[in-house]
């Protein structure tokens, strides 16, 4: 593919994002509500990218750091009345410590090892939740009025999302592709290699795992505005596994494909549930497809896909 | 520069190196000759101190100061370079990736982006290509490109001319002359007799993890027992 034929479709991605970023403003607020979710849950399964995709280390406490971010902005707002701003930076923050601590614990483990600490250091989090009654709420959680107290509509609500969504998503390039992002990769592919040319590859990951719950407290800030509530669904390992699934779905290591997972997994829940109450067994069918026939991911197939075009194009 | 001294390194329980000893001065090549198994990559990788194996005692010093008990990344700080068997680069990241993950692009000391695609013309034609699309000697001198961007003062190169076509050897050879030129420290660790005979200022043989022979490459030449006793070489 010549650099021209790459601009050109990059621009038309880029204009085709914008189009599809725009068209449920002129939906029903049912869609719109949709979509803002599918714009936090995108989000989340970036965050979830940054660490499965860029570092090799695939997390399945991402739900826990992302709800306690939930659960810290309601808390704060709601039971201390605290402004807003304040409270989601609170939130934020409260993530991201998280991360450091499960960073810090999990990142000398690799593989099945790193999954099944991650898995227990999230169950812990879902632990506290439901058993800190006098915080949390326990099993009836916590409910605000963060919506009401900012008068936006559901409308608006997205577009302010989506706002937020689109910088945190560029930040969240720029970060891979950084060369902090490109020691990432070489940490993915060869972790005695990066140490011989003289990285403190555990520093490395712990900065990754730190910045990635960062990204993921964005989200559940984001989260406790648009649901208003939270409770230890929120932060339990079904939440975890959705943000993972989205991530696996639109591609690990595309970063845009976490959209696209989102996408999928929320239309598809929001579509079938409707229909019937098995809904969860057709997203299961969803996910065994397109792991058979594109276990690369949406985007990652599509890129592989235009590749094999591009090389059959120039072959003589 | 480099001082190692009485060396004894473990895989597990199987005592490797028994009590090697050598030494790399600034501009000096130096290589390390042995066939398969002697110890040869188990000397490199426990100066690096990539585990295994395990050194149990010996001293490896660099300017005067301890290794031993350092992690590899700190070693490397202290401005040696590893260029490892089989070349080792990484898969999905491009030519240019390589280095710039090392060194800004914008950088302008030391080695730099832009002088090591000049000392290998070849990557620079290459430079958008990941690593796993280079041919042998594309990745070979990638291989050492990327160990030259962290400005080393010693090099630790483990079979740099193993599989590679004889024209990529001869220049592969010019680059290591000219970089001892320069004052760099080069540990060789070879299997190519002539290679090493070629460019080394000093030659130790190694045999089941003891060092059973050491002289200038001439004196070697000049000892046809040796060669034959512990290379094969008629």
């Amino acid at each position: 593919m010549t650099s021209k034929t790459s601009t050109t479709l990059r621009i038309l991605a880029g204009l085709a994002a914008l189009v599809l970023v725009a068209a449920p403003l002129a939906m029903p607020t049912y869609y719109v509500s949709v979509a803002t979710q599918i714009l936090i849950f995108a989000v989340l399964a970036m965050s979830v990218d940054v660490l499965a995709g860029f570092t090799g280390r695939t997390p399945l406490c991402h739900g826990a750091i992302f709800g306690t971010s939930t659960y810290v902005v309601l808390y704060t707002a709601t039971v201390m009345h605290m402004p807003l701003p304040l409270a989601m930076l609170l939130g934020v923050l409260a993530a991201t410590v998280l991360a450091l601590v499960f960073g810090l614990l999990a990142v000398r483990t690799s593989g099945v090892y790193f999954l099944l600490l991650t898995l227990a250091l999230g169950l812990i989090v879902w632990g506290i939740c439901l058993r800190w009654t006098e915080v949390t709420g326990g099993e009836n959680g916590l409910r605000g009025q963060l919506r009401a107290g900012l008068m936006l509509s559901t409308r608006e609500l997205y577009v302010a999302v989506a706002v937020v969504v689109a910088l945190v998503t560029f930040a969240m390039w720029r970060f891979v592709h950084s060369p902090f992002g490109l020691t990432l990769r070489g940490i993915r592919d060869g972790e005695s290699r990066m140490a011989s040319l003289g990285y403190n590859v555990p520093l490395h990951l712990t900065i990754a795992f730190t910045a990635s719950g960062f990204f993921a407290g964005i989200a559940g800030a984001l989260y406790a505005v648009f649901n208003d509530f939270v409770s230890p669904s929120t932060v339990q390992l079904s939440q975890s596994v959705a943000g993972l699934l989205m991530a696996i779905v639109g591609g690990v290591g595309t970063l845009f494909g976490a959209f696209v997972g989102s996408f999928i997994i929320i239309a598809l829940e929001q579509a079938v549930s409707s229909v019937t109450e098995r809904w969860l067994m057709v997203l299961g069918l969803t996910f065994i497809v397109i792991m058979i026939f594109a276990p690369e991911g949406v985007i990652g197939k599509a890129r592989l896909l235009m590749a094999g075009r591009g090389q059959s194009k120039t072959k003589p | 520069m480099l001082e190692v001294t009485d060396l004894h390194s473990y895989y597990g329980d199987a005592h490797v190196l028994q009590g090697v000893s050598l030494k790399v001065a600034p501009g000096e090549i130096v290589a390390l000759l042995g066939r398969n198994g002697m110890g040869k990559t188990t000397t490199i990788r426990s100066i690096m101190n990539l585990r295994d194996p395990v050194v149990r005692s010996g001293d490896i010093t660099f300017h005067g100061q301890r290794l031993n008990d350092l992690r590899p990344h700190d070693i490397a700080k202290r401005k040696i370079a590893l260029v490892p068997q089989g070349r080792r680069l990484f898969p999905s990241l491009t030519v240019v990736e390589h280095l710039t993950m090392l060194k800004s692009a914008s950088a302008r000391d030391g080695w730099t982006v832009e002088r090591v695609l000049a000392t290998f013309p070849r990557l620079a034609e290459r430079r958008q290509h990941r690593g796993n699309q280079l041919s042998g000697g594309e990745r070979q001198m990638l291989a050492v490109g990327r160990a030259l961007m962290i400005d080393p003062e010693l090099v630790l190169m483990d079979e740099p001319s193993e599989g590679l076509a004889p024209v990529m050897v001869q220049h592969l050879e010019g680059v290591i002359a000219s970089l001892r030129k320069e004052g760099l420290g080069i540990l060789l660790v070879e299997q190519n007799l002539y290679s090493a005979l070629a460019l080394a200022d000093r030659i130790y043989l190694i045999e089941t993890g003891r060092i059973v022979h050491h002289g200038t490459a001439a004196e070697l030449q000049a000892d046809p027992a040796s060669l034959q006793k512990y290379l094969g070489v008629h």
